[in-house]
This record gives C-alpha cells, structure tokens and sequence, in this order.
C-alpha cells in the first residue's frame, strides 16, 4: 500500500482528508505514484506536474524518509519504506511567497 | 421581483454577492477556493445558474470551476490549456525571442446562446474554446499565429489576452485584445483576426501609431450598437464607431486618461464610465481621491461621480475586469479595488455604498441580473 500526502489545496480540491492511500503493481517510481494519484483523482491532473511534459511544477516539491526526491528521475525507484507503505510520499507545495 | 448577483474574483478566493433589485442589502457568500487567485468568473447568458471560473496559483498552475446551481457548488473541469502545434516565440521586455509558455487564464467569456460553449483568454496571449462546457479545450490559434505574433510584448502585468467581446448579431464576429499587442478582430468565428488598432498612438512604443504594439487595457460595447467599441488604452480613452476599423480619444476632460477598466450603462449606450489611475507607475486615484468618472456623450465630456467614494488618502487600484454592470432600471455599477473593497450603485452612478470592505484585492467583478 502507498501511503501519499499532499498538500492542504490540492485535499481541498480532491475533497479528501488525510493520507491517500492505494496498491501499485509493478516498481515504485515518482511516476507510478503519480499515475495511480491522479488516475483515482483526476482533477489533480495538471496541479502537480505539466500535463504534456509530465515535469514536476516549479513550485512542487517531492519528499520522503527525510529527503527532498524533487530532482530524481520520475522513472527512478522510491526508497523501499515508501514501496513498503511505512513512510509516505510527500507533495508538499515549495515554501515560496508569504 | 428581479435580483442581481455579484461575482467578485480576488486574489485569495471567490465570493458570490447577492441582493434583491432594491440593491441595498447584500448576502455574501464565500471564500470559494480560499486562497486561490479567482482571475475571472462569469454567468453563462443562456443559463445565468451556469458559472465558470478561472482559479490558479503560482504553485499548482490552472484549474477551471463550473457550477450549475449559481455558484453555490462547484466542480474542476477540464485544465489542460495546450497550444497547437510548436509555440515558437514572441519578443520578451528586452527585445529577445521568449517561448509561448502558458501561465494562467486571464478571462472567461460564455457564449451568449450555448451554456457549453466558451472562451477563455490566456497568458501567454492566446484564445481557447470548449464546446463542452469547459471540460476540453482547444486554440483557436490563427490570432496567436498572426504574423505580428512573434513581436507582440508583455505589459507590466504580463502577456496577457484579457478582453473577449463577442458580436450579438451572429458568431462570426468577435474581438479579441491583448496587453501590450492590441485589438484584434475575426468575421469568421475566429479563424482568422487581424489587428484594429488604427487610430491608436501610443508613445512608449517606436512607432507610435504601428499596427501593433498598443497597451490596450480592456475594450467594452454595448450590445445594441455593436459597431461601437470604447477603449481604455494605458493611456488614453478611446473610441471607434466602425467596429474598430477606426480609432479616435475621447479622453477630453479627464484628470488622467490612464486607467483599466472601461464600462457601458445597460440601458444608455452613449453613456459609459472609467476610473482615472494617476499613472503607469502609480497605480492610485489622483489626489489620492476615488472617482468614477460619467460621459453621457459616449467620451470627450466627462463628470466626476463620488457621492459615496473615498475622497482622501485613497491609495486603492481598480483591475481591469473589476467593473461590471447590471440590467436592472435603474442601471446599477459596480467595481472592486486592489484594497478589497466593492462599491456598489444602484442609480447608474450618482451614489455609491461599499457592499464589502475588507476582501483580498479584488481582480475582477462580474454582475448577473436574475428573474
């Protein structure tokens, strides 16, 4: 089980509270994660990263186990605690304007 | 008993204004999306209960808001906002070749007769339509595809198409304007434009009188004499009486010809109305006093209106679609501030009263005048 968290906007806009959480098939990358969010939440398409490039928006950030993820390649594997469901993937919108 | 609903865009959310046709005592409703910058909303004309909205941030980019039961819930459409074909350039504030990137939708513009067909106009300047009630979207790219395109130039506030007026005597004719571009116009339903801006003289460019290059800060007509059109250009008020083929200042009296928004009188279609900004590098009333200004000669002789407005220490800006009128007899007008204050009259301007205070600063104001 993947365990997400996003950020207050984007669960207001999804109009859920808490963690998402869902099962993926297959190796657990940025973009596997991504998919299964916005396929279950497509309203979230376009919010988190570009819908033609697929890029990560400049102001949206990607952490987890203690580590900014944002820079990674999206077809790299997730650490194994966020595979495994012990440790969430954060979206976390960047610490930018007041 | 007719009613008037306000929809008032703000940097920090939505709010939905209601009265009854006396106008003195309004129910507000919101923030919706709180914290969101709500760049425009607008009724649908055929289905005023249908109401799009452009919401976005710096963070998480474009959505569009639909409700179907007047603004009282919502749902996200559809978002993606993609240019045909490869972008290419146009020119960036230091001359150089800039890639069309899109930032946000600046206005929403529904169709007059069909509640699923709209327009939307973007930053990067360019025009999209959904024929879906906002779930799809397409360019119709022949405007951004013009060959003034790759010269075209950002405003201060960006390179933005924030003026859609659509022609009441039939679909083919629409009017399309852009910061710092200009007026451009399509006969055929927006598969091909061509810039109407001669007339125009504007001193911050080369060539002040080129075909392209105007800071036009939004244009407005009434919908019984559609062939006239009035401008509120950076600076400069301006008017054309031949569907833009020609252009000519009616800013006459006025204290400063700078300003944003420019509006027409629902029933007196010479009658139009402005609020003077001081200049392009101070966006405040001059003397720090509010007043709308009044032509009931459609430009050139103009009267202060201020019963009712702050007239002193007024620092406050006026947005470009943040001037809206209703239907009713008498006309009432309404506009929002940068201070987050919306002023409503009920007498086509002689006096005013502050509806609400303190909103975020208020981007735009559109009015609905319900059965």
């Amino acid at each position: 089980m993947i365990r997400v968290i996003l950020p207050a906007h984007l669960r207001a806009l999804a109009r859920i509270s808490g963690e998402v959480s869902f099962e993926i098939t297959g190796e657990i990358t940025q973009r596997a994660v991504l998919d299964a969010l916005e396929l279950q939440y497509p309203m979230l398409r376009g919010t988190i990263r570009d819908h033609v490039t697929q890029r990560r928006r400049p102001y949206v950030r990607f952490f987890a186990c203690e580590k900014d993820l944002s820079h990674q390649r999206p077809d790299a594997p997730l650490p194994q605690a966020v595979a495994d469901g012990m440790e969430p993937f954060l979206v976390v919108g960047a610490m930018a304007g007041g | 008993m007719s009613s008037v609903r306000l929809l008032v865009g703000t940097r920090k959310g939505a709010f939905v204004l209601t009265s009854d046709g006396k106008r003195t005592e309004w129910k507000i409703e919101g923030p919706h999306f709180g914290g969101w910058e709500i760049y425009h909303m607008k009724g649908s004309p055929a289905n005023p209960n249908r109401i799009y909205a452009s919401q976005s941030t710096s963070w998480f980019g474009q959505l569009i808001q639909r409700s179907d039961d007047g603004g009282a819930t919502w749902e996200p459409v559809g978002n993606e906002f993609v240019y045909d074909g490869e972008p290419g350039t146009h020119t960036w504030y230091d001359g150089t070749p800039h890639p069309w990137e899109f930032a946000r939708v600046w206005h929403l513009e529904p169709s007059l007769h069909d509640p699923d067909l709209l327009y939307a106009g973007v930053e990067d300047a360019a025009l999209f339509r959904s024929s879906d009630g906002g779930r799809n979207w397409e360019e119709l790219s022949a405007l951004r595809k013009h060959p003034s395109g790759s010269s075209w130039q950002p405003g201060a506030g960006g390179m933005c198409l924030h003026t859609i007026l659509l022609d009441p005597r039939g679909p083919a004719r629409m009017y399309g304007a852009i910061s710092a571009a200009g007026v451009f116009r399509s006969d055929d339903a927006g598969a091909s434009w061509r810039p109407i801006n001669r007339g125009l003289r504007s001193n911050s460019i080369p060539d002040e009188d080129a075909e392209v290059g105007h800071c036009v800060h939004r244009i407005a007509m009434h919908p019984k004499h559609p062939d006239t059109l009035y401008m509120q250009k950076h600076w400069d008020v301006m008017r054309s009486d031949d569907g833009g083929e020609s252009w000519s200042e009616v800013s006459g009296n006025l204290p400063t010809d700078f300003g944003f928004p420019i509006d027409v009188h629902a029933h007196e279609p010479q009658t139009i109305y402005v609020v003077p900004i001081t200049s392009d590098s101070q966006h405040f009333p001059p003397d720090a006093r509010l007043r709308v200004y009044r032509s009931r000669t459609g430009g050139n002789e103009w009267e202060a209106l201020t019963n009712g407005l702050p007239q002193e220490h007024c620092y406050v800006n006026v947005l470009r679609d943040a001037m809206a009128v209703d239907k009713l007899d008498s006309c009432g007008v309404y506009f929002g501030t940068t201070g987050g204050q919306v002023y409503a009259s009920s007498d086509s301007g002689d006096h005013w009263t502050a509806i609400a205070r303190d909103f975020p600063a208020v981007l735009s104001v559109e009015a609905q005048t319900l059965p």
